[in-house]
């Protein structure tokens, strides 16, 4: 096997991790997230038209109708249309509304969803999701500090607020919407490329205990090249069925497969670079690993 | 090395992978669109003549239907359809044919064979964004309860000082408690005692100097929290009760939080009629009953709400002496003696106006009334010959008891002479459950049209299916036996995994597709991991079996760590999420624990029963 010196590049790879979250930061700090219904609140309906809807007769039609500032986009297809009203609509109104569209339009108009949202409701959900991201955190870290040692369960955590730093940003960047759904792929992303992290932690462990001769650079460059196999293969399967379901699943669940898109090419990356350079950066090494001896077993019994 | 399972282990897994195809079978069978015919109160019973009338009216439309059948309570009617495209017209239809005394409800009727069904097997729920319905989440104004019983204390305790002369001031504090303010200690002293003595679940605070000395009154937390939960669960049984009006079959009234309902209504569009009826509040009136000899003009007549007085009743007068916003609690309960009653507290005004009414009235009888907000249809033609159906709302009052009034009554008292405990907790629930509940307000609505529940199924299944095929053809082509093997223990683990969810009862929703579509995917990782550790042994130079034999050991801890992780990120999930975020983290979770199995047990018993046990030269498993 050819052991590739994937360490030898890690300031390239820092400088580059670098770039991409001071990009994620500015972009979260000033265009921020254009957050779904879930978090804003309001009222959101999708309707169907029999033939290719006009949006602009819609837009025509609910300003007349007295739905100033609501917004009318298309939504997958140019049959299904968005329409969504800002916060400060009454619960019903969703349902007039598409009576509204019904008796205005000369083609068939079907309900798909009506969604509501009151405005205490998104407040609590933003709270929830951060809360859930930090307890993952938290407990994960905690894990790998007792499975393995501190040091790994810092470098692994590096990596984790790293890729979802990323991801987030890469949302605020292309203005995809945040929902609730986007959430729990960002979930899934901290399970996923935790996955990567250990596999990988697992190796450098094990090899910083076989290979006792080497450096810390080598041994991590050693392990990374053992489990490079494994890593491309798992991640090309992920990526595929993910691509499948961004490509044929539908509207609804179009964000969750971009974000776990984004999250997994994120998170292989950075299982590589960020959480092995962590650990070199807190100058790991196999004194850091050695099965502890125990102590007191060598001792003789002073006793009177 | 020989890599052989001991025959146990072989049937272990066989097992596992039959109990799994036996309960995942019962999602093959698509269920039938059907009506549920049920009477309006639950002690109704439906007979062959109801059911004729029903299929008479679907023959008379000209909509196919079978298998109609009366279950065994008798209570409830099932009449299958074999167009899901007729089954509004057909509910319509027959609704008008039976008229208001019967609730005809859209359902699905499972068509899951009695072999499976007789040991438990049922195909997986379908959550609302895949079956089309409604959801709203209520919020339940648990302060505006807790304010009502504060006034309720400071009426209380305003009036004993009173009663017991002492003299003071007594009034409300923005941190929902009662100040009393007295003019010297023993003043204060007199009225601690009186208000601990008549009070003794307030604590109390004292405080003062001079000629200005206070008590202050404050609910504890314990009782914060049980005037909250009381609130939240009055709600519940209200809307329970209403929900059940709305005819619909399987709905979902559930508590959420602190201070949250969800309800969810599988199959109705019509929104704004699901909320009108659900936001309708329930109430009670107390009315004394009318002499006999009192003219016509001032008395009503009232029938009786239970079932075993049903067409007895009594002449009420028409003056009210108070409703059921006055009520504050009403609580089943035992007298000294032991014999059953129900405790009756109300607010300060109602003690007053309660006190004035029956004053003088000791020896006569006072009803109480139960008020229900009932819908009659009416079919209108219209102008361009269509018909139009017309809800037209009415009060329903059913009178529940009419006790004698024993003495003089005040905020409390108590309803006696009952038969026995469980006719007592009816009562004590029907008077909640009539009493003005603490104000709700809807703060989330989703509905779900059906073709939007149905596309939604067909794009899942379809991501699913080619997912799968790529990832497979991936598998075969990269690990060539071993790939194989792999795939056949994805399969499998597909197959566990909806067995399993089916088994507990897990509903499925569309981030749950995806929560499969992703274990897909990461399902293959243990595998991948082994087979690496595999080709790495065989490079190392060790020999075939050897080789199988030390991948599978040092693969099997980092599959345990990874996992292990992972599945306290979807643990987390499940506990902080709501919705759509908890169907993700049930089909994550239980994907992860199956594919465990699959991946290291079910993998290694095909790897042995191909390679081991004999001289293996090569393995197939890719290039080395």
């Amino acid at each position: 096997m050819k052991v590739i010196n994937f360490m030898g590049q890690r300031h390239l790879a820092l400088g580059m991790s670098a770039v991409l979250l001071l990009v994620a930061i500015f972009s979260l700090s000033t265009r921020q997230l254009s957050w779904g219904l879930d978090f804003t609140g309001g009222t959101l309906v999708e309707v169907h038209y029999s033939e290719s809807a006009d949006l602009k007769l819609i837009r025509q039609t609910l300003d007349v109708g007295g739905y100033a500032g609501a917004v009318v986009v298309s939504f997958g297809t140019d049959r299904d249309v968005l329409i969504r009203l800002p916060q400060g609509h009454a619960d019903t109104e969703g349902t007039a509304l598409v009576s509204l569209l019904e008796s205005s339009s000369e083609v068939g108009v079907e309900l798909r969803r009506i969604e509501f949202v009151g405005p205490q409701v998104g407040d609590e959900l933003r709270e929830q999701g951060g809360l859930a991201m930090l307890m993952a955190l938290g407990m994960v870290m905690l894990y790998i500090g007792f499975r393995f040692q501190f040091k790994f369960a810092l470098g692994a955590v590096a990596a984790l607020v790293h890729d979802v730093i990323i991801t987030l940003g890469f949302f605020s960047l292309i203005g995809l919407e945040f929902d609730l759904t986007v959430l729990a792929a960002l979930l899934a992303v901290i399970g996923y490329s935790l996955n990567d992290t250990i596999v990988v932690s697992d190796r450098i462990r094990e090899n910083f205990r076989k290979l006792r001769k080497m450096n810390s650079l080598e041994v991590i460059n050693i392990s990374l090249s053992e489990t490079l196999g494994r890593t491309l293969v798992t991640s090309l399967t992920t990526l595929l069925v993910l691509a499948c379901l961004a490509l044929l699943g539908g509207a609804m669940i179009k964000g969750f497969a971009v974000a776990l898109l984004v999250g997994v090419v994120i998170g292989t990356y950075s299982s590589v670079y960020v959480a092995a350079s962590v650990l070199l950066l807190l100058r790991v090494s196999k004194d850091d690993l050695m099965l502890p001896v125990k102590e007191g077993a060598e001792q003789e019994d002073l006793t009177p | 090395m020989l890599n052989k399972y001991p025959l146990w282990k072989y049937l272990l897994v066989l097992a596992v992978l039959a109990i799994g195809l036996f309960y995942a079978a019962p999602n093959l069978y698509a269920p039938d669109p059907a009506l549920q015919i049920t009477g309006e109160s639950s002690a109704q019973m439906i007979d062959e003549r109801t059911l004729g009338r029903a299929t008479a009216a679907l023959e008379e439309a000209g909509i196919d239907h079978f298998g109609e059948l009366i279950d065994e309570s008798g209570r409830n009617a099932l009449v299958r359809l074999r167009d899901p495209e007729q089954q509004l017209v057909a509910q319509a239809r027959v609704q008008r044919a039976l008229g208001d005394g019967f609730i005809v409800a859209l359902n699905l009727a499972p068509t899951t064979p009695s072999w499976l069904s007789d040991f438990g097997g049922q195909p997986m729920k379908l959550g609302l964004d895949l079956s089309g319905g409604v959801h709203f989440k209520l919020e339940v104004d648990v302060n505006a309860a807790m304010e009502r019983r504060q006034e309720y204390f400071e009426t209380a305790i305003r009036r004993a000082l009173r009663d017991a002369r002492i003299r003071g001031i007594v009034g409300l504090d923005g941190d929902l408690s009662v100040v009393a303010r007295l003019r010297s200690e023993e003043d204060r002293e007199a009225a601690r005692s009186l208000i601990a003595e008549n009070h003794p679940e307030l604590t109390l605070e004292r405080a003062g100097s001079g000629e200005d000395w206070t008590i202050t009154a404050s609910m504890t937390e314990q009782m914060r929290t049980e005037i909250a939960n009381y609130a939240v669960s009055q709600n519940l049984t209200t809307l329970r009760n209403r929900v059940n009006e709305l005819g619909v079959s399987e709905p979902l009234v559930q508590r959420q939080g602190q201070n949250r309902i969800v309800v969810e209504l599988p199959g109705i569009q019509d929104t704004a009629e699901a909320k009108r009826i659900l936001g309708t509040v329930a109430n009670l009136e107390f009315r004394l009953v009318a002499n006999l000899d009192a003219p016509e003009s001032e008395k009503q007549r009232f029938e009786y709400r239970s079932d075993e007085r049903s067409g007895s009743f009594e002449w009420l007068e028409r003056d009210i002496i108070i409703t059921g916003e006055r009520v504050a609690n009403a609580q089943a309960s035992f007298d000294e003696n032991g014999r059953p009653n129900v405790q009756i507290s109300l607010d300060g005004e109602g003690g007053t106006l309660m006190s004035r009414a029956t004053r003088n009235n000791v020896k006569r009888r006072m009803g109480v009334l139960f008020i229900e907000r009932k819908f009659r249809t009416r079919y209108e033609m219209q102008e361009d010959g269509t018909e139009k159906t017309v809800q037209i709302p009415y009060d329903e009052r059913k009178l529940l008891t009419a006790p004698v009034i024993q003495s003089a009554l005040g905020a409390q008292f108590q309803i006696t002479g009952l038969d026995s405990p469980l006719e007592a907790s009816e009562l004590a629930l029907m008077l909640r459950a009539g009493a003005l509940a603490a104000p709700i307000s809807f703060v989330e609505e989703r509905t779900v049209g059906p073709s939007l529940g149905a596309e939604n199924i067909r794009l899942g299944v379809k991501s699913v299916q080619f997912g799968l095929a790529l990832v497979v053809l991936f598998m075969i082509l990269y690990y060539r036996v071993f790939g194989v093997i792999a795939v056949v223990a994805l399969a499998a683990n597909l197959v566990l995994l909806v067995a399993f969810m089916s088994l507990i009862g897990a509903t499925l929703t569309l981030p749950g597709i995806a929560g499969i579509v992703l274990t897909v995917g990461m399902a293959v990782d243990a595998n991948v991991l082994i087979f690496s550790r595999i080709r790495e042994e065989l490079r190392d130079g060790r020999t075939p079996q050897m080789a199988i034999h030390s991948g599978y050991d040092a693969a099997l801890s980092t599959i345990l760590d990874a996992n292990i992780t992972t599945l306290i990120v979807a643990v987390i999930l499940y506990a902080v999420g709501t919705g759509p975020v908890k169907g993700f983290a049930v089909t994550l979770s239980v994907g992860i624990v199956t594919s465990m199995f699959t991946a290291i047990i079910g993998t290694r018993a095909l790897v042995n029963l191909y390679y081991g046990g004999r001289k293996v030269r090569t393995l197939s498993i890719g290039g080395v």
